[in-house]
């Protein structure tokens, strides 16, 4: 079956999309990434869409919904990589992406990730590799 | 009366036509001279549009024209489905409006993404969605 590979990068979990998505691809990928946030206990979730040509409100809402689950199980994502023309076309749809957070590219999503872990252990969380 | 240069038709019965409809207007959409923003726009309305017609209206077609009109061209796209049509056309082109899996963007958005927008939906006989975008010159 097609999959969306998940990769580990330390203690954050890596997703590129890069294939046109459709349902039972998004259904795939909810599905895998709330079991490796679990299994690898990952406290962030970069979701890389420099490959994506489009987005519609279909890939909108399951980067929410993926956001959402991950937030539940205890991690934070960050949306990485939206071209210019997807970010204008988004925003006109209608589409704003509420609650999701946002980097430029993959390397500033990672020090976003950093930045927040480091203010949860300031609360005195346990950060588990 | 614009003239009509190309003229094809696509089924939309599975979602992985949807992707094959959006690969369809992107190539006529570059054919025509579109700009990257002008590409993505008609593209994601194709989208909203191949989607409803799958999810709300069980599945169906899209007509595909690129339209010459003395002083511009542009690309015409047509929905048709044989569903249960919409019952209240106004609530329906509301944002957030849904009966369906999406974020109920589906109609209004691709208004937005268009220049021009016409729907025409008879309960019980099905919807036709009709969007039209004109390069930009």
């Amino acid at each position: 079956m097609e999959r969306i590979p998940i990769l580990k990068m330390g203690e954050f979990l890596l997703v590129t999309i890069q294939v046109d998505m459709h349902d039972q691809l998004a259904i795939t990928l909810q599905d895998d990434l709330t079991q490796q946030i679990v299994k690898h206990r990952a406290h962030g979730v970069l979701i890389d869409i420099s490959s994506l040509e489009i987005v519609d409100s279909f890939i909108g809402r399951m980067i929410g919904n993926i956001a959402g689950m991950a937030r539940m199980l205890d991690a934070e994502t960050v949306l990485v990589g939206m071209k210019p023309a997807v970010a204008i076309t988004l925003v006109e749809l209608g589409m704003s992406l509420p609650g999701v957070r946002t980097a430029l590219n993959v390397e500033k999503g990672m020090a976003m990730l950093h930045g927040s872990l480091k203010g949860k252990e300031f609360f005195g969380r346990d950060i588990e590799g | 009366m614009a003239a009509i240069l190309k003229d094809e038709t696509a089924p939309i019965t599975t979602s992985g036509d949807i992707v094959k409809v959006r690969q369809l207007v992107r190539e006529l959409t570059i054919s025509l001279g579109f700009g990257l923003v002008e590409q993505t726009k008609m593209v994601t309305a194709a989208s909203e549009l191949a989607r409803n017609a799958l999810d709300h209206g069980g599945g169906g077609k899209v007509q595909l024209q690129v339209l010459n009109n003395e002083m511009r061209r542009g690309l015409k796209l047509t929905f048709i489905d044989e569903g249960p049509g919409i019952q209240d056309l106004e609530q329906a082109l509301r944002d957030g409006f849904s009966t369906g899996s999406g974020m109920g963007l589906g109609l209004s958005g691709a208004k937005r993404l268009a220049n021009e927008f016409e729907i025409e939906s008879v309960p019980g006989k099905g919807t036709k969605v009709m969007i039209t975008r004109w390069r930009n010159t």
